[in-house]
């Protein structure tokens, strides 16, 4: 999975039946930093993202199998909305400060 | 598979079911020589790694759902080992 940012949306009215009710999306790749790097592309959305969201993105297999009927053509997911980043130093979940 | 850093932790509280109650990490692809390649990566941990460790991740949706004990899903990019050393490397 890698960051990305939502920029828009991408409506099909004829599109593959197993991506009924779920929306696709524009979004480009991001460094952690937020920065945009690389292409746009369209992504399915199983997160009810939004425009200017930062989220994470699955590609491959991996993208189709996120939908509840995995035979689809997705290569692009978004499966989750990113709250922040702790970057290190941090305690990793292993007690401290 | 290949090695990285782990360079910090992901919060995200709406994502998919697949990823509900995984420790996500952010990893830095490290060579064997340690030097970063490429861009970071979103990991599930499955070995309890932590910050600055350096580890093994897998990236096929096959292993990751073997590792997690899952059906095949939304998950590809695992945490699967925490690295004692490597030796060889670019010249073999």
């Amino acid at each position: 999975m890698r960051f990305a940012r939502v920029s828009g949306t991408c409506v099909c009215t004829a599109k593959v039946p197993a991506w009924k009710g779920h929306r696709l999306l524009v979004c480009h790749w991001t460094d952690p930093g937020g920065s945009p790097s690389g292409r746009p592309f369209v992504a399915i959305d199983l997160v009810s993202a939004a425009p200017g969201q930062r989220v994470f993105v699955v590609r491959g297999r991996e993208a189709a199998n996120a939908l509840p009927d995995p035979d689809n053509p997705a290569d692009a997911a978004i499966v989750g909305i990113v709250d922040h980043v702790r970057e290190r130093p941090w305690d990793g979940g292993r007690g401290g400060a | 598979m290949f090695t990285g850093r782990v360079v910090g932790e992901v919060v995200a509280t709406v994502k998919h079911a697949d990823l509900a109650a995984r420790k996500l990490l952010l990893v830095q692809p490290v060579t064997p020589e340690g030097k970063p390649s490429g861009g970071a990566v979103i990991a599930v941990d499955a070995v309890d790694a932590g910050p600055d460790d350096l580890v093994l991740v897998n990236d096929e949706g096959n292993g990751a759902a073997q590792v997690l004990h899952r059906p095949r899903g939304a998950v590809r990019t695992v945490v699967v080992g925490i690295v004692d050393r490597v030796t060889g490397g670019a010249d073999g």
